[in-house]
């Protein structure tokens, strides 16, 4: 060994190990990206259209999206009503803690104002609530006002999924991302037509 | 060193063949038979020694499960069932593997312990900790993703809520759950890949990492209950003179606590092999199902007390901060012991209570972790993580100017 170092040696042996990582960085790539979903999970989890031309108020329209049910429902002026005087018997009433894009973070928790479009799961553990949308005494609550009732822990939402203090479950539940086609039509799943949640 | 190895007269003969080739007589010498381990072991040094008879009943054990497992949604939760009861043998060899895994828990837990009492993660030693810290976190990985195979209903809602955590880190969090479990849920493509790593990937790893562990350990010596260094006082061969060659010595000693260790060990596999709901979950009896939650989600018992302390945050980002915290204390802590002392022998009360504190807390945790709680649990929950911290924070200021007892010249028994 002697002291002297080739200088020039030494610039090529830097260049080589510098263009070596970054060959094993683009070597990488196919490990990591073949943990993504694959082509038919994503196929399974395409975005899926309902037609709501035929709900009338009230009712529920369920229609399942990776493997999920989502709840369509149909809200007159009445039951949107119910929603302003909540705000002191619900656990997260401006939605600050809880899912939905940002179109939907609003008081009727929806694009358009009478249609509510979410995943109709209990965010407690997962159970998929029962509707209760007359505003009639129930036997879990004499002072109902219409909402969604989980028969599993008893978690109890309003009209627009919001959690009320008490129930085992701690935010609202999710909204997932839609768009309208037409008046009749919309697609869940995406944000816009061009694609992509 | 090299001098010991150059007088070994096996230069003739089969052994003399094979180790022109082969360092196999110096690898023996300098490991078993020359490899000099302080004579004042006590209880506590059963344990690594344990580990290793646990890593391989699961890696023998593991080979012959797979000889009869698909990882496939569909058909992996019949499969358990059916080597349960139509292989044959074959419930034999899954409870050697489900009570492994938690004797391996158990076992590592003791061993811990033991470098938390004696100070053997301080200087020299901090890569052994450190390299010992990575098994630990290799292993849990391996027994988390080993929990999901049999596909049982507690397998798909551990897995959900576990990975749920890495979705909650902001701005990539949903892209990395998708990544993870390759799917918008936990499903077929997560089993396989929870498989692959399971039985190839991370065995590999930890394999490694043993390897490393004890390469480390044999470089620096072992620590004892007195935590002195016997290199410091050697005999004119270069020997210390308070140590033992490990084979036969301690090879005789861990046999011993080998047939102890298999006696309570069989008896929980041919009594109680699911240790009442313990090391196997009542709820994993059932078959995956997504639509049906169980009442109560939580990990295997060795989990509990890191999620119970992820229980404890409100918020489930903080919660997960919290939770990877209380495992990255551990590996810092041969810089947060500033003491000159390593052993609990020659520390004074203070550092007893904090020890004593800290061992309580986590497995007070660990109790809280596997039941429902209301507003007490929470509090008394919110305490024990407090304790848990509190340890590391006291021990960086206590161990400054620590005071302690007169240490010893020699290794006492």
């Amino acid at each position: 060994m002697t002291d002297k170092v080739n200088e020039s040696r030494r610039n090529l042996l830097i260049a080589t190990s510098v263009v070596g990582a970054v060959g094993v960085g683009f070597a990488a790539v196919p490990f990591l990206k073949s943990w993504l979903p694959s082509e038919r999970a994503k196929s399974a989890g395409e975005p899926v259209t309902a037609n709501i031309s035929k709900l009338e108020i009230g009712q529920k329209l369920q229609v399942m999206w990776r493997g999920q049910p989502i709840f369509i429902v149909l809200r007159d002026k009445k039951l949107l009503d119910t929603l302003t005087g909540l705000k002191d018997r619900l656990k997260d009433p401006e939605s600050e803690e809880s899912i939905q894009p940002d179109y939907a973070k609003n008081l009727p928790r929806s694009k358009k104002e009478g249609l509510l479009v979410m995943v109709g799961i209990c965010t407690h553990l997962g159970c998929s609530p029962k509707t209760y949308s007359e505003i009639v005494p129930q036997a879990f609550d004499a002072d109902w006002k219409g909402g969604f009732y989980c028969p599993c822990h008893g978690s109890t939402f309003d009209i627009s999924g919001r959690v009320f203090k008490g129930s085992p479950a701690g935010t609202n539940m999710v909204i997932p991302p839609y768009i309208f086609v037409d008046d009749d039509n919309l697609i869940i799943g995406v944000d816009s037509l061009e694609g992509g949640a | 060193m090299g001098k010991a190895v150059n007088s070994s007269n096996s230069s003739s003969g089969l052994m003399g063949w094979i180790d022109a080739r082969l360092p196999v007589t110096k690898a023996y010498k300098e490991h078993l038979s020359e490899y000099y381990a302080p004579n004042n072991f006590n209880f506590w040094y059963f344990f690594g020694s344990l580990s290793l008879l646990v890593l391989v009943n699961q890696l023998l054990t593991g080979v012959w499960l797979t000889m009869h497992y698909k990882p496939d949604a569909e058909q992996a939760f019949g499969l358990v069932e059916y080597i349960m009861r139509d292989v044959p043998w074959g419930w034999l060899i899954r409870y050697l593997h489900t009570t492994g895994a938690s004797a391996f828990f158990i076992v590592i837990y003791m061993h811990m312990f033991r470098g938390l009492m004696y100070g053997s993660y301080k200087k020299p030693r901090e890569l052994v900790w450190l390299l010992g810290m990575f098994i630990y976190l290799a292993l849990m990985a391996e027994a988390f993703m080993g929990y999901v195979l049999p596909w049982g209903n507690m397998s798909f809602w551990g897995a959900k809520v576990i990975t749920q955590l890495f979705g909650v880190i902001p701005y990539i969090g949903d892209g990395l759950l998708e990544w993870i479990r390759g799917d918008y849920n936990i499903s077929d493509a997560t089993l396989n890949r929870f498989f692959a790593l399971h039985v190839v990937a991370l065995p590999i790893v930890l394999l490694l990492l043993v390897v490393l562990h004890i390469l480390a350990l044999h470089t620096v010596g072992s620590n004892n209950p007195d935590g002195i260094e016997i290199k410091k006082n050697k005999d004119e061969n270069g020997i210390p003179k308070d140590g033992i060659p490990f084979h036969p010595y301690y090879t005789v000693k861990d046999i011993f606590g080998v047939g102890i260790f298999l006696l309570l060990f069989m008896f929980i596999v041919f009594v109680k092999p699911d240790m009442g709901g313990l090391f196997l979950e009542h709820d994993n009896f059932n078959i995956a199902d997504p639509g049906s939650t169980p009442e109560h989600i939580k990990p295997v018992w060795y989990f509990t007390p890191f999620f119970a302390i992820l229980k404890v945050v409100p918020n489930p980002l903080w919660g997960m901060i919290a939770m990877f915290s209380a495992i990255i204390m551990l590996f810092v802590l041969p810089w947060l012991d500033r003491s000159e002392v390593k052993s609990i022998r020659y520390r004074l009360l203070p550092f007893k209570i904090a020890l004593f504190s800290f061992v309580f807390s986590f497995i007070a945790l660990g109790y809280l972790g596997m039941i429902g709680w209301g507003d007490t649990e929470k509090l008394v929950a919110r305490i024990l993580t407090g304790v848990y911290f509190a340890y590391f924070a006291f021990l960086f200021f206590y161990s400054k100017n620590e005071k302690h007892k007169p240490i010893p010249e020699r290794l006492t028994h």
